[in-house]
């Protein structure tokens, strides 16, 4: 860790003045992910700004029908609150397959959407490494690139992002409410977070002086059919190698609407609307599901280490979709995949 | 390797920022001490109070070792500053016995065998506690699952579940 | 008296632990304790030519930064630098020492300052220029440059040719990766500047004379100068039976600075010390139709570095399993850009019985025979390496009660034919083997007029439970309640003790124990003679055993005499006494302990995902002296192997030559939810020739043979054989 110094923002207003001033300062709410870095010597803020006190931390209904979750909001607090529970359960489910339950009593919400990945140049201060330090190249194209993505590249950066509760949110269609100096402002969560392209130093279009405040996910929360399926190397605390956040609605055996994410695959949760789109009006089948997983990994491309995760996100597309549409959600604590 | 931040020229020392006094109340005893911004809740236990049963196994949130009750949930102190914890209160290993009895985890911990060298214990234990207040896991599998987040090496875990359900009393 | 010796006694250390009151190796205070931190090499191979401390020395708080150019004094032979433990062949690394870089991760720089944050933050400052040269840390680029090392393991008869001409035949290559130790405790030192050049040293070591002569050897020090102190060991497997570089840190720091160090090193630099070396492992079996084996030729090429010579057994344990008159075995190593590799839990065994158990499970596949059953029709009763038979040898008991446990007879033999809904179910078995080892060692008695005994002993407990069994035997042999028997270990001015590890723990402490009862017994009994009227005036020694507090004959159990009115009669207060324990020599029979593990996968039959449902481990290893604390070691090394099987993968990034996922959240151990239903047996097996109280150790046998057996289960499953390990999805998937 380089030396910083530490303030303690009163409001929100008073974290933008902060920050505004500061263009080295960081935020700082659960730490789990900005200390880690801190101590790779990766992340080098001048100062860090306290968040953790402001009063975001409440999850209200709202008036539409949807739900209000405060950006401070502990992951844990989330994942288990009765609203969430019964109403987004495919959220609840996304958030428990994430980290471990210390890690989920310590990282906020909104710290969640601003996790940075797990490549392990960017890590490694010794490589190049583009998202680090722009221009250094990219190690991982010709290095190892097992957990790396298959969607969304460029030629200078193939990281992903590495959240499991962003996947749900994108199924889910949340949005992310932000605070900057010129006031408040709503983005689409599709719109948070970027693909690399040749600026793979930004993760995100929150600008640097704008804090999230709130994400609110709309009326509509599939609590009947629904699946977060997480592949990875152990059965749990690791980092996904494909994640899959699936949501139908149905009438009678046809699909209403469907929402479907991938996590693991992209600089960002992947969400492909075409996908859904070709499943709108179906049947909940294999064949459409089977459909859908094509059109979603039509432009996917492996690397030398991580090919395998195209095929292995087509059946789990398959799988999850299914789980979905048969009401039988993937456990995350029986690990056996239903 | 490129060392940034080397950018200092003159001899003249660089000074660090300021200690800041917090209070912590560290299993149950009202603590005032000074802490850099930089001080993890894990160092300033270990180094500052001489609370070295708090384990560091990795330093970065991938083990469990650390694990410590503030304001009674389970945190990996490694990963907080402890500056940000200012008026908290916090539970290590060395607050969960009363003067006259072990605490029921550390019990059956004994009585199961729950650990080889040590090292991971008052982790697991702080955990388990956490994971009993939290009252979300009832079975078997639900105890591996919420229990995940701290490594044995060793590899005692079938133990540490039995002894986690000693504890809650759902061990028939 | 009830005995002690077998019984399922809980740890005597537990309180100590769960209260966090053991202290570790940086753990121990100090006053003006300076704290440091390592600078570490960016490049695997080359010299120093530029090393610029200046801006780290410039941090408040910043006390110095040793080098190569600037650090004290330090032995320049390789002799001076060999540890007990160190390879025969090569030159000990020796860190600091000069402007070399022979690895990715070596300490070049020590920064010392007043807490650990400000040392690390400086140790980033540290600005060095390299002049690079060409690396190779790659096995499978180098492993056409490897060269033979010679091993026992004699070749007998003339495998080629009767591989060439067996009606069966399997031929195949194995692969595991560089795996790490990864214990939980991070490598530390505490060095505490006692004054006049005096150093105590707390280390995380399994011997801590060893690290005391290499210290004394390094720093040119008197013995009684320099006084090392491990009492409890985080963890280790290996890890710790070389000094490692944190403890020549440390006490460098303490020498330069004249006052008390800590180092720990963080988890990434533990990646910088010694591993499981890679190894490719060539297995060619030939039988005979009706399964016995013909030809049997086991080549291992393992990894180590540049500078020193470390090799294990890898391909001498199928002669000790199964009969073969024509077997040929080859050991290379082949030389990479890295540190030496190490010792890791049954270093040898764990690669080499992995390829053999898997290949003969394919050989059993081959000759459409029941893996047991094959097993059984080579079974070998003599060491055919050296042509002996073994002092016991209960693995046919092994496989039988395992594969009961298990269920094995409900196998239906075709892959693939298992199932449970979505997942394809898969049954595997192999054979595990390891030595039956013994020390000499030397334990100290203090027993008190009060019925309380100390028993001193420089050995290590990293964790198998050494103080409990000690407690366990001590407390036997004086016929003393357990709670009045205090074990003290891990200090090097304690009695004499080898490293702990190879297994041979248990049996060299509890005959040391034994021997130095003896002496304590045969003085009470003298004592008790000059009591008048004594009971046991005509006793003589063999005749007498204490129990009960009580000197008692074994012939009239009513004559006997305390312990406190012995003492009284020699107006003594306590005995004292210290024997060094030798086991006598047998070169008649080969000494082994066997298991047979039966382990049960479940894998999805779309994505591959496994997991480890059950595993059974049924170990013949002679008396177990505690049933609780020796099923934690079956199973704890269950655990290991699932790890191994599945999960552990050190990660190169050979075109920089270093570790990519040098730390304990993408170089995966298993976690509690990979962990289920595991069985641990020991079968009994008495055995009066291994040693006097028939013991054979348990730290290693419990990994050996469980990464194949869950292989074999992988077949079993899903028909795909997949020899490179870990078996990960996408292998599965493949």
């Amino acid at each position: 860790m380089i030396p910083f110094h530490y303030a303690r923002a009163n409001d929100v207003a008073d974290a933008v003045r902060m920050i505004s001033a500061d263009p080295a300062a960081k935020f700082i709410a659960g730490g789990t992910n900005l200390v880690d870095l801190m101590k790779e010597n990766v992340e080098r803020p001048s100062r860090l700004i306290d968040i953790s006190r402001l009063p975001l931390d409440t999850i209200e209904p709202t008036a539409d029908g949807g739900l209000r979750i405060g950006a401070l909001v502990p992951n844990s607090d989330l994942a288990y609150h009765p609203l969430v529970e019964q109403r987004y359960p495919l959220l609840a489910s996304a958030i428990l397959a994430g980290a471990s339950a210390q890690l989920r009593n310590m990282a906020s919400t909104g710290g969640n959407l601003l996790q940075r990945t797990r490549c392990a140049y960017f890590y490694d201060t010794v490589t190049p490494c583009n998202k680090r330090e722009p221009g250094s190249g990219c190690s991982a194209i010709g290095g190892i690139n097992r957990i790396h993505a298959i969607l969304g590249t460029s030629e200078n950066c193939i990281a992903t992002h590495p959240s499991d509760m962003c996947v749900a949110l994108a199924a889910l269609d949340a949005r992310v409410r932000v605070t900057g100096p010129a006031g408040e402002r709503a983005m689409a969560f599709d719109d948070f977070h970027r693909l690399p392209g040749d600026t793979p130093q930004t993760d995100t279009n929150l600008l640097p002086d704008e804090i999230v405040t709130a994400i609110e996910l709309p009326a509509l929360g599939f609590a009947d059919n629904y699946s977060y399926l997480k592949i990875r190397d152990r059965l749990s605390y690791a980092f996904a190698l494909v994640s899959i956040a699936a949501a139908l609605e149905l009438e009678g055996g046809a699909i209403k609407q469907a929402r479907l994410a991938l996590g693991g695959v992209a600089h960002k949760p992947w969400r492909n609307t075409a996908a859904e789109a070709a499943l709108r009006g179906q049947r909940a089948d294999q064949a459409s599901f089977s459909r859908a997983a094509d059109i979603l990994l039509r432009d996917a491309k492996g690397y030398e280490h991580n090919a395998f995760k195209i095929e292995l996100a087509r059946r789990g597309i398959i799988r999850t979709l299914t789980q979905a549409a048969q009401a039988t959600p993937q456990s995350q604590y029986d690990k056996k995949i239903r | 390797m490129a060392q940034r931040g080397a950018a200092q020229r003159s001899n003249d020392p660089v000074p660090l920022p300021g200690k800041i006094p917090i209070s912590l109340v560290v299993n149950g005893v009202e603590t005032a001490l000074k802490v850099a911004p930089w001080t993890t809740l894990l160092d300033a236990l270990r180094d500052n109070l001489e609370l070295t049963g708090t384990k560091k196994g990795c330093d970065h949130g991938q083990c469990g070792a650390c694990t410590v009750l503030v304001d009674g949930r389970r945190v990996n102190s490694c990963l907080t500053l402890a500056v940000m914890k200012d008026g908290a209160r916090v539970t290590t290993v060395e607050g969960l016995a009363t003067k006259d009895a072990l605490h029921p985890l550390q019990q059956a911990f004994i009585d199961h065998d729950a650990f080889q060298c040590g090292y991971c214990t008052p982790g697991q234990l702080c955990s388990a506690a956490g994971l009993i207040a939290e009252g979300n896991a009832k079975t078997p599998d639900q105890i591996r699952e919420l229990m995940s987040g701290n490594l044995c090496r060793c590899g005692a875990y079938p133990n540490i579940v039995a002894a986690i359900q000693q504890a809650m009393g759902t061990n028939s | 008296m009830t005995s002690y010796i077998g019984t399922a006694t809980s740890r005597v250390d537990g309180r100590a632990k769960v209260t966090g009151e053991a202290r570790y190796a940086g753990e121990f205070k100090a006053i003006r304790l300076a704290h440091a931190a390592v600078v570490e090499s960016a490049i695997p191979k080359g010299r120093i030519s530029r090393i610029d401390t200046g801006a780290a020395r410039r941090v408040a708080g910043v006390l110095d930064v040793l080098t190569h150019e600037n650090r004290p004094r330090m032995a320049d032979t390789d002799k001076a630098w060999k540890d007990d433990v160190a390879p025969e062949d090569g030159s000990p690394f020796r860190p600091l020492y000069d402007d070399r870089i022979m690895f990715s991760g070596q300490p070049i720089a020590l920064v010392l300052g007043e807490d650990w944050e400000t040392a690390r933050y400086a140790a980033s400052l540290v600005d060095i220029q390299y002049d690079k040269q060409d690396f190779v840390t790659d096995l499978r680029q180098q492993h056409d440059q490897a060269f033979v090392v010679e091993k026992p393991d004699k070749p007998h008869g003339d495998a080629d040719k009767a591989f060439a001409a067996a009606s069966v035949r399997h031929e195949a290559e194995y692969y595991i990766p560089t795996e790490h130790h990864n214990p939980m405790e991070l490598f530390a030192s505490t060095v505490v500047w006692d004054g006049g050049g005096k150093l105590t040293v707390y280390d995380k070591t399994q011997g801590v004379q060893n690290v005391q002569r290499y210290l004394c050897s390094v720093f040119d020090k008197a013995p009684d100068d320099l006084r090392v102190i491990s009492p409890y060991v985080g963890g280790a497997f290996g890890a710790g039976l070389r000094p490692q570089y944190q403890v020549v840190l440390a006490t460098l720091g303490a020498l330069a600075l004249r006052r008390s160090v800590r180092l720990v090193l963080t988890r990434q630099q533990m990646y910088g010390l010694g591993y499981r070396p890679a190894t490719i492992e060539r297995l060619a079996l030939g039988a005979s139709a009706n399964g016995t084996l013909d030809a049997l030729t086991h080549e291992a090429i393992a990894v180590t570095s540049q500078f020193e010579e470390f090799s294990r057994n890898d391909t001498g344990w199928a002669a000790l399993l199964y009969k073969s008159t024509n077997a040929n075995y080859v050991h290379k190593l082949a030389r990479l850009d890295l540190p030496t590799s190490s010792d890791m839990r049954a270093p040898g065994a764990a690669t080499g019985v992995y390829a053999l158990e898997c290949a003969m499970d394919e050989l059993a596949i081959a000759l459409k025979l029941d893996p047991v059953e094959l097993r059984l029709r080579c079974y070998s009763d003599r060491d055919q390496n050296e042509d002996l038979p073994y002092t016991s040898k209960a693995l046919r008991e092994c496989y039988r009660q395992g594969a009961e446990a298990f269920g094995w007879k409900a196998r239906k033999a075709e892959p693939r034919s298992m199932r449970d809904g979505s997942d394809l179910v898969g049954w595997g078995m192999a054979t595990g083997v390891w030595e039956a080892l013994q020390m000499p060692m030397a334990v100290r008695i203090v027993l008190g007029a009060n019925g309380h005994a100390e028993v001193f002993c420089a050995a290590s407990d990293i964790g198998t439970g050494t103080y409990t069994i000690m407690a366990q035997v001590a407390a036997d042999a004086l016929g003393l309640p357990i709670d009045n028997i205090t074990i003290r270990l891990g200090d090097s001015t304690l009695p004499q003790a080898p490293v702990e590890g190879g297994s041979w723990m248990a049996a060299s402490t509890a005959h040391a124990i034994a021997a130095t009862a003896e002496e304590i017994r045969g003085e009470l009994l003298a004592l008790a003679k000059r009591i008048k009227d004594s009971p046991l005036a005509d006793a003589r020694p063999e005749d007498v055993a204490l129990a009960d507090g009580r000197l008692v004959s074994k012939l009239d159990a009513s004559r006997a005499i305390s312990i406190a009115d012995a003492m009284r009669s020699g107006a003594i207060e306590r005995i004292e006494k210290e024997k060094t324990n030798t086991f006598a020599e047998d070169k008649k029979h080969a000494r082994n302990t066997h298991s047979a593990v039966f382990a049960e996968v479940k894998v999805d039959e779309q994505l591959g995902v496994i997991r480890v449902t059950r595993v059974v481990s049924a170990v013949a290893a002679g008396r177990i002296l505690n049933a609780k604390t020796a099923h934690s070691q079956i199973m704890g090394s269950v655990v290991w192997g699932i790890g191994m099987a599945l999960h552990e993968e050190t990660v190169f990034d050979h075109r920089f030559g270093r570790i990519m996922n040098a730390n304990i959240a993408e170089y995966h151990v298993p976690v509690n939810a990979d962990v289920h239903d595991i069985k641990v047996i020991f079968v009994d097996e008495p055995d009066d020739l291994v040693n006097p109280m028939g013991i054979k150790g348990l730290g290693e046998i419990g990994i050996v043979g469980v990464a194949a057996a869950i292989a074999n289960a992988v077949y079993h499953a899903t028909g795909k054989r997949i020899r490179d390990l870990p078996i990960t999805l996408d292998k599965v998937m493949r």
